[in-house]
């Protein structure tokens, strides 16, 4: 098995951890972070899977720059709204039934 | 030519760094003035589409795969149509409708310029990470608008909406890793030759990915969890734009992906029934939760989730003829009668000053264009003749009855008895008389009279549906 390989299988076991922490906790600011683990694990995925034969590939690496990109802006206003909430409200969780 | 679908992208971004800049109060009528010019221009692209076949733009000279395509077809021009004929009257309601100083006003603008640049890219875009970059762009400025106000209950909803489509995006990221890992592209044109029914397992893996990635943005029942607190507590014309363009796109780019990269996996009368079947799900819920809703935007947002349950009814269906024109009259007729539907609905809670059902008795005496609006978009989703959602759901009964899928034809009426159901209630209330004296905030005529116009466009649009059938074909 080869590194590209590794990378790929990580990346997948990251993914799926990621995706069950913005699932299942309620803490707002660990699922935030869990989104960011989730994003690392697509990108590992994206490069290591595209060179698990041969030399790295430029494009990936390309498309996960962008990405990287993409999830700082989502971070960011993820934490903004998160601020504003504490302000207003005092909670760090999202209130499941605020539909009147 | 061509190099208009570069502008159509490249105009709102502009307009919406310059809203940004100088400030609320100036941003309108820029954005109104550039949408005009956005519709012209997406009339052009038709025109060209409709006399010289479909049309491809190489941005800046630079062709895929080392630059980016950008593609019209029927498909997508009807889209790009759709985008720029709901978001002007909106822009033009939402100058009325925004007071100057209000906190909202100070992001409409540059968030509905992105969100407008996004959608027209997501539309024209041909390969997989484009259109991930481009549901980014959408994502994040549709949660920055219903955020905008700044209220509790408003940044709570966004950041409901906000954690439902990261994970969405992640997922169709995720997807677009694997088949980017076994076919090494990520041209839908490319990967439509490639994907074939002996594709290695990850394939359908990805495609899964993809699939249920685009459901939870489009809505479907049971991901719908985040569209009424979100379509609900936001302002009136950030509603519109939410209900009628942005869970449009991501059915689009599903539609899409299931004619072009991911036909080649066949999937089976079971798989392909499974999307139907949770759109018929959200017909039943979406209706049910509308009839008994208290607050008149929220009944206005479960109805979102009924209708774009119809949606969804056609997957069994695809690759049989009639079953694209139906999907897209049905996403157009949605669009036009429920941004109207929306827009009105504003005024009433503005002019009323409270958000219920209740609250509406005397109204069609004091608000009568408003009343009017509401009840012709109305039509159009119950589906009655002549508007474009008797249309499509007549197109949709007539396809699945050509076929043997009774359900699906049996699905749509009940869908639209449920439909009367709901906005009888609203209708009657606001008839009845009460002899209490209301007072009633003032309401600009404008903002009235745009919501008229978008829900007369949905009636309209059924007497006119063949140029639409029309363009598809192309």
């Amino acid at each position: 098995m080869n590194s590209g390989l590794v990378f790929a299988m990580a990346g997948t076991l990251l993914f799926a951890l990621g995706t069950a922490g913005v699932l299942l906790v309620r803490a707002l600011f660990r699922r935030i972070l869990a989104f960011n683990v989730m994003g690392s694990g697509a990108f590992l995925v994206l490069v290591g899977l595209a060179q698990r034969t041969g030399p790295p590939d430029p494009v990936t690496q390309a498309m996960v720059l962008t990405g990287i990109v993409v999830a700082v802006a989502a971070t960011a206003l993820a934490l903004a709204l998160v601020r504003r909430l504490h302000a207003l409200t005092g909670r760090l969780e999202i209130q499941q039934r605020n539909d009147e | 030519m061509s190099e208009l679908l570069a502008w159509l992208i490249l105009l709102p971004l502009a307009w919406a760094a310059v809203a940004f800049l100088i400030g609320p109060a100036s941003g309108g009528p820029i954005a109104i003035v550039a949408l005009a010019v956005q519709l012209g221009m997406s009339i052009r692209v038709g025109i060209a589409v409709q006399t010289s076949g479909p049309q491809l733009h190489a941005v800046g000279g630079w062709g895929a795969p080392l630059g980016i395509d950008l593609f019209a077809d029927g498909l997508a021009v009807a889209m790009i149509l759709m985008i720029q004929v709901v978001a002007l009257p909106v822009a033009v309601y939402a100058r009325s409708y925004f007071d100057a100083s209000a906190r909202e006003a100070r992001y409409f603008w540059p968030l509905t310029g992105f969100l407008v640049a996004g959608l027209n890219a997501l539309v024209l875009s041909t390969d997989l990470f484009n259109l991930y970059v481009a549901l980014e762009l959408i994502g994040l400025s549709a949660v920055g608008l219903v955020a905008a106000g700044g209220a509790a209950a408003q940044v709570n909803a966004a950041l409901r909406y906000l954690i439902a489509t990261l994970v969405a995006s992640g997922a169709y990221l995720f997807g677009v890793a694997l088949l980017y890992g076994v076919y090494g592209t990520v041209s839908t044109a490319t990967l439509a030759l490639l994907v074939s029914k002996d594709a290695p397992g990850i394939a359908w893996v990805a495609g899964g990915l993809l699939t249920v990635g685009l459901m939870v943005k489009t809505a479907l029942f049971p991901f719908h969890f985040w569209l009424p607190p979100a379509h609900g507590k936001a302002p009136a014309p950030v509603s519109a734009l939410l209900s009628a363009l942005v869970v449009k796109a991501s059915f689009y780019l599903l539609l899409r992906l299931w004619i072009g990269p991911l036909r080649g996996l066949e999937p089976g009368l079971a798989l392909a029934s499974l999307p139907a079947l949770l759109g018929g799900a959200a017909i039943l819920w979406g209706s049910y939760q509308a009839i008994r809703a208290e607050g008149l935007k929220r009944l206005v947002a479960y109805s979102t989730v009924a209708q774009l349950g119809y949606l969804f009814l056609i997957f069994p269906l695809l690759g049989r003829p009639g079953a694209i024109q139906a999907a897209v009259m049905q996403a157009v007729a949605h669009a036009l009668a429920k941004a109207g539907m929306f827009l009105a609905a504003g005024v009433l809670t503005k002019a009323t000053g409270q958000d219920s059902v209740a609250g509406l008795s005397g109204a069609a005496q004091r608000l009568p264009v408003s009343i009017f609006a509401f009840g012709l978009a109305g039509m159009s989703l119950m589906g009655l003749p002549p508007s474009s959602g008797f249309l499509a759901k007549w197109l949709l009964i007539s396809v699945s009855l050509a076929n043997g899928y009774w359900i699906i034809a049996a699905m749509t009426l009940i869908g639209g008895l449920l439909a009367a159901v709901y906005v009888f209630r609203v209708l009657r209330q606001a008839f009845v008389a009460t002899t209490e004296q209301v007072v009633l905030h003032p309401v600009s005529a404008a903002s009235e009279w745009a919501a008229l116009g978008l829900a007369a466009a949905s009636v309209v649009l059924g007497l006119r549906g063949v140029e639409l059938m029309r363009l598809l074909e192309v």
